[in-house]
């Protein structure tokens, strides 16, 4: 398996950046619930970074657990506690 | 005190992004790890534990301790989360504010949870039991099956699964498959190996040391994914309720 075995940079690229920016929107919605789902995608994105990087049994449990269960589980406990952040 | 923050964030993330820049660069055939590590487990995995997929080989048996004290990680987390957020009644002997039963669930939503589980439910033990040769292994494959439980936990009400798969016995369960997998390291040490070294477990199973392994990780991989099944379902069980065990979501 040579070096190359990656795609194009250029989805690379899209992939990272998809992941930044559902980073930082994670952290800037107010709403806890919107927070969690947009993890949820940064969780996919991940998934696929990792996809790309051939590192497949990081991408399935990172799709299993990053984006599957943990999203659940945030919205569960954002339904309990005060849904909007302070500041 | 934001613009503090803000700068300590931007300094402490330059640096971090500074110190990757000394990283191997990617897949870089000359870096410490890919010379002397990789190489060993690429090259012998298959001859001495039998297991192409040699992440598996790697996660469940030369670094078998590891994954047996993640197993007891998950286990502690979510007992750590039942005891935050159980709630007793019988003890608190507060007003119950239930929430209004959910009278009619919605037909499309439970017939297709309905479908969906027991395809995921297969889907996750093929992901156990094929562990071996492809990505997957106990722990993905018990998340999947803990998450066949949440989603229909989620389609009818949780008071409807929770009569089906009793908290007691879940967390008795989650029990067990730590167990398991501290069982077949231990039997190792009954029959004169290290522990969880399964390869002596040929003389039970009757099959060669190399076969041995692969069994091993198997009864290993069965266990963490016990385990990890029950803590994500008593996990969402507690989360969702609030520890009081009604209607869920």
């Amino acid at each position: 398996m040579t070096l190359d075995a990656s795609l194009l940079w250029q989805f690379d690229f899209l992939i990272v950046l998809m992941v930044i920016i559902c980073a930082v929107a994670a952290l800037t919605f107010k709403d806890l619930i919107t927070s969690a789902v947009v993890f949820g995608a940064y969780s996919f994105f991940m998934c696929l970074l990792w996809t790309e990087m051939l590192a497949v049994d990081v991408a399935f449990t990172e799709a299993a657990v990053g984006a599957g269960v943990s999203t659940v589980l945030f919205l569960g406990t954002a339904l309990h506690i005060k849904r909007r952040a302070k500041d | 005190m934001k613009l503090v923050s803000l700068v300590v964030t931007l300094l402490l993330g330059a640096l971090l992004l500074m110190a990757t820049a000394d990283f191997p660069d990617w897949g870089d055939p000359q870096s410490p790890a890919s010379l002397h590590v990789s190489d060993y487990y690429i090259e012998n995995s298959m001859e001495q534990t039998s297991v192409p997929n040699f992440v598996t080989s790697i996660l469940a048996d030369y670094r078998g301790y590891d994954t047996m004290f993640e197993t007891t990680v998950i286990f502690c987390a979510g007992l750590t989360v039942l005891t935050l957020l159980r709630r007793n009644h019988r003890r608190q002997k507060k007003v119950v504010m239930s929430r209004p039963k959910r009278e009619n669930q919605d037909l499309i939503l439970t017939s297709a949870a309905r479908m969906i589980a027991p395809m995921m439910q297969i889907f996750a033990l093929y992901v156990v039991a094929h562990g071996h040769h492809s990505p997957g292994g106990g722990f993905q494959g018990g998340v999947i099956l803990g998450a066949s439980f949440i989603l229909l936990a989620l389609a009818y009400d949780l008071r409807t699964i929770l009569d089906r798969l009793k908290e007691r016995r879940a967390l008795i369960m989650c029990g067990i498959g730590v167990a398991i997998y501290a069982g077949i390291g231990a039997g190792c040490l009954l029959l004169g190996g290290n522990f969880l070294d399964y390869g002596v477990w040929g003389k039970v199973l009757g099959v060669s040391p190399v076969e041995a392994r692969s069994h091993g990780m198997l009864g290993v991989e069965i266990g963490v994914a016990i385990t990890v099944m029950y803590i994500m379902f008593s996990l969402y069980a507690d989360l969702s309720s609030g520890g009081e065990m009604d209607e869920g979501l």
